[in-house]
């Protein structure tokens, strides 16, 4: 395969995936994003799969068996985290503009351009390494690749002068490229949506193109896992690599690994640019989080079978393993197989490139180049109208000199290690950032000095203990450093810092280097109070999701006018565009000119974060403070702030429970005031029942004396007839009388009750005998059904003797004279005692088997039928039993008699008659 | 916003548990000669495991 047809492939597929881009800018131009979905989100995150998954993967494996797994699983078991940590940075980087994390760390700190400046430099320093990985992968490939049919590992690039190395001219053209996505024109809010949708496109492609390699070796080289598998145990030089432990994968160092790559898929300058300043919806980051390492589980489960298959395909033929994934293809004829794998490993190459370059370059610019041009160019920088092609400028020549720089670094070390092991050290480097940014999430005393300290003092020892030993071993430092240090000694070698032995040099220099940051970072942060500014963005930050968090211009205080502010962002992102956001704060301001706009606190914090969205927060802070006068605020008043703010909040939380106190109590007021009314309708009706009932007898009695009084000759019978009717109408009152007094006692609750031991047996037994003469009288028949005992219970005895006797006068009141018949009958049941009163009477329809236990309301019709009792038997007996903690009911069918039953529950304390006697 | 914290708080869970299963000391009882189908099972062990995590998360987080 000649050079020009990968050439011209590799072209042809890097203008389509311009194409993609071109075509996502277009879309978002139009208001109709492209990559407004989880699913393009998660695939725009997988850029953290580059060529080392892709080829350096299959080589870790092969020399490591599962070693290469702990890089994926770190972020897989992350991602549980992001729910809250993530979607926190997202958050401020929405709120705040930020634009790198450069920016993210020096806003947190109080907007301090030192340390910007400090990020940036790790940033750049630590993934250089990791942008000459993607160049030697892609020239390595490309080499090889050239020599299809033959399998030529390349020669040593040191031996090829600079000018005739195809590495250069690829870096170079990586450089054009991303400057062709990345820096076509300034944005005001740092986001390139065409080339997200790039990224996700290249995602794809690089995700089918590794898996369709997988199943061709699994499944056309080997008959399947089981037998890939099966060969490799068969094979004694091989067998180790099924066990943990394999070339030097001790459970420390997957550990390590493990540790590292967690903190690397948040915190690599990549990853942050796609995660946070790309994220379009914060919703997004939902599915995202099973998604991502869906796509990470995919990509690597064929890992194994290609770097085993190829180690049995190639053995002892010297192939290198970071390259199997290509030359398996090769081997067994598959040129256009081959061709895909390159295409695919471009795709992962530029991917990672693109968006790399791209957020270092911004990092150099705004928290690196700006404020050098600030602070010494401020007079050449006054004079220019337009900056923003003089920021396009800057970034078009970080993107150069940052690949020029990973080109160095592969020249000058990366032929001496294998893929994994460069991108490593640029993990250990990123993995500094992590103090900083999730202690200024979380920690409010966390103050400048403390990010300083902790993030330059692990710098420093991953730049002792990793970044100069990878030089030491390719020969660029004397080989001695690794034996003694610096100053010669054994305590200071590199690799074994302060004699700490056992642990490979990733895991022992990410040890000491956390160590060192953490440690620095608490104990300078706790050396002093945050001052003023330093606690007013920590309480921006770390309460960003508080409603009542002080808004961000609550900190600021001074005097500015609109005619500075607009001229200073139109001069960095253009006039039109400085209008236009200003005309829309306008209309949200509900101010009909942007000249009309009060020059406060809300349009100078405006003017601020639009122009932080273009050249960091910590230079447009400076830039904001040259055309506006300022009073600082002191530590005093910040607090005042920040005190005022969570008072309000307590305030507005007492309010809250008091206001919730009240409604329930009007609900329980308006329960008790409907109960009162209802009660107050009760009282009149049994008023109104109460003296209806006392008239019918009092009249009869008056009309008969009267009688008796006007007519002096009615004969002694009749006489006697009215007197006797007097008499028992005098008792019947006398009856109404004590009963009502009787029912007005028990509702009160103020009856007397006399408890005592109480046998149901003997009451009912006394009630019997006490109506006899009734039934007697009727001729009515009654039947006892009573056991021999049961159980005592405590209760009053005239009482229960009280509700039998109506029972039983009311049955025997309503029975057939002759014909009738009443039976009593008494059982233990599991609930209590239940006695049953039932007879053959004319029975009770539905209705009046509810209206029966009202007062005053009787069986039969009280229309026509002379009343018989009082009408308060049935509703007072229903109270004594309810006191007693039991129910009285009826159960009857129209015509067909009636049965009264009552139950009373046993109490603990009852025993039986048997026990007792 | 997503105001679920209780889900939150359940992919934390999650988190604690894969730490727990992809680490020392769990992955050390596998026999390096085992196999299950030809296949080692200290790799289907690895692999299970971090499918599961994904499947955990994902209803989660959908259901």
């Amino acid at each position: 395969m000649t050079g020009s047809v990968i050439v011209a492939a590799s072209f042809l597929y890097l203008a389509f995936l311009f194409a993609v881009a071109y075509f996502g800018d277009k879309r978002a131009d139009a208001g109709r994003s492209l990559i407004a979905s989880p699913t393009i989100y998660a695939l725009s995150l997988a850029v953290y799969c580059t060529t080392w998954t892709y080829y350096g993967s299959v080589g870790r494996a092969a020399s490591s068996g599962l070693g290469f797994a702990p890089i994926f699983l770190g972020p897989t078991l992350v991602v549980g985290l992001w729910w809250f940590v993530m979607l926190k940075m997202v958050r401020i980087g929405k709120t705040h503009r930020i634009t790198s994390i450069a920016d993210f760390i020096a806003s947190r700190y109080g907007k301090s351009q030192l340390l910007g400046g400090l990020v940036t430099v790790i940033a750049v320093l630590g993934v250089i390494p990791y942008i000459a990985l993607q160049l030697k992968a892609v020239s390595t490939s490309f080499t090889i690749l050239t020599h299809y049919p033959a399998i030529v590992m390349p020669a040593k690039s040191e031996t090829v002068p600079w000018l005739a190395d195809t590495t250069l001219y690829i870096a170079l053209m990586m450089a054009a490229f991303t400057i062709l996505f990345g820096t076509r024109h300034l944005d005001a809010t740092e986001r390139h949506e065409g080339m997200v949708a790039a990224v996700a496109f290249e995602s794809l492609v690089k995700l089918v193109i590794f898996v369709a390699v997988g199943l061709f070796v699994t499944f056309g080289l080997f008959d399947g896992f089981g037998d890939l598998f099966s060969r490799v145990a068969e094979d004694p030089s091989l067998r180790h690599l099924m066990s943990m432990g394999a070339g030097g994968n001790s459970f420390g160092s997957w550990f390590a690994l493990t540790l590292l790559s967690m903190l690397a898929v948040m915190f690599l300058p990549r990853q942050f640019q796609v995660a946070v300043v790309e994220n379009v919806n914060e919703n997004h980051l939902r599915r995202a989080i099973w998604l991502f390492p869906l796509y990470l589980l995919l990509i690597n489960i064929f890992v194994l079978p290609i770097a085993l298959g190829g180690l049995i395909h190639f053995a002892g033929q010297g192939v290198d393993a970071d390259t199997f994934v290509l030359t398996l293809p090769m081997a067994s004829g598959h040129g256009w197989l081959a061709l895909l794998v390159f295409i695919g490993g471009l795709s992962a190459a530029t991917g990672m490139i693109i968006v790399e370059t791209i957020a270092l370059s911004t990092m150099v610019c705004n928290d690196l180049v700006m404020p050098v041009l600030l602070r010494y160019r401020w007079l050449a920088l006054q004079g220019r109208e337009d900056l923003s092609g003089l920021l396009l400028g800057i970034r078009r020549f970080a993107i150069v000199l940052i690949l020029l720089l990973g080109y160095l670094y592969f020249r000058l070390a990366g032929e001496a290690h294998a893929l994994v092991s460069i991108g490593l050290i640029s993990f250990a480097a990123v993995a500094q950032f992590a103090p900083a940014m999730i202690g200024g999430m979380y920690w409010r005393g966390a103050t400048r000095p403390g990010a300083l300290a902790g993030l330059s003092g692990g710098f420093a020892i991953w730049l002792y203990t990793l970044l100069l030993p990878s030089f030491a071993k390719s020969g660029w430092l004397p080989i001695e450093f690794l034996q003694g240090g610096v100053l010669g000694t054994e305590l200071l070698r590199p690799q074994e810092l302060f004699g700490l032995q056992g642990l490979d040099p990733i895991a022992h220099s990410l040890f000491w280097s956390l160590f060192v940051n953490i440690g620095a970072y608490i104990c300078v942060s706790l050396m002093r109070r945050p001052n003023a500014r330093e606690a007013g963005q920590a309480t921006l930050f770390v309460d960003v999701f508080k409603q009542s968090r002080p808004a961000g211009d609550a900190f600021w205080r001074g005097s500015a006018r609109i005619g500075d502010l607009l001229p200073l962002i139109g001069r960095f992102i253009g006039p039109e565009r400085a209008r236009g956001a200003f005309a829309d704060y306008a209309r949200s301001r509900g101010v009909a000119e942007v000249e009309a706009l009060p020059a406060d606190a809300g349009l100078v914090h405006f003017a601020e974060t639009t122009l932080a969205g273009a050249i960091g927060s910590a230079s447009a802070r400076v830039m904001v403070a040259s055309v506006v006068q300022e009073e600082p605020l002191g530590l005093d008043e910040v607090m005042n702030i920040l005190d005022e703010a969570s008072q309000v909040r307590a305030y507005s939380k007492r309010l809250e429970l008091k206001s919730r106190e009240l409604e329930a109590a009007t609900g329980e007021l308006r329960s008790a005031n409907e109960r009162l009314q209802e009660l107050d309708r009760l009282k009149d009706d049994f008023m109104s029942s109460v003296t209806h009932e006392l008239r019918t007898p009092l009249t009869s009695i008056r009309a008969f004396s009267e009688m008796l009084l006007d007519d002096p000759r009615i004969d002694l019978t009749e006489r006697k007839r009215f007197l006797g009717i007097i008499v028992s109408e005098t008792e019947r009152l006398t009856r109404l009388v004590n009963q009502v007094l009787d029912m007005a006692k028990i509702e009160s609750g103020h009856a007397d009750w006399h408890n005592g031991e109480v046998s149901l047996v003997e009451v009912i037994e006394q009630a019997v005998a006490s109506t006899s003469q009734l039934f007697k009288d009727k001729d009515v028949v009654l039947t006892m059904d009573l056991p021999e005992s049961v159980p005592i219970m405590l209760a009053d005895r005239d009482r229960l003797v009280q509700v039998v006797l109506n029972l039983l006068s009311n049955a025997v009141k309503f029975v057939a004279r002759g014909a009738g018949r009443v039976a009593i009958r008494l059982r233990e049941t599991e609930e209590g005692l239940r006695v049953d009163v039932s007879d053959n009477g004319p029975g009770l329809t539905q209705q009046e088997q509810i209206v029966v236990f009202e007062k005053f309301r009787q069986g039969g019709n009280t229309m026509t039928d002379k009343p018989q009792g009082t009408g308060l038997g049935l509703p007072i007996s229903r109270q004594i039993v309810e006191h007693y903690g039991g129910r009285l009911w009826v159960e009857s069918v129209a015509g067909e008699g009636a049965c009264f039953s009552f139950l009373l529950p046993c109490g603990k304390s009852t025993e039986s008659t048997e026990e007792a006697g | 916003m997503i105001k679920a914290t209780l889900t939150g708080q359940r992919l934390v869970a999650v988190f604690l548990l894969g730490c727990i299963l992809v680490n020392y000391p769990v992955l050390s009882v596998f026999n390096p000669d085992a196999t299950w189908g030809g296949i080692p099972v200290l790799y289907l062990y690895v692999f299970g495991v971090w499918a599961a995590v994904i499947a955990l998360m994902a209803w989660i987080i959908e259901r």
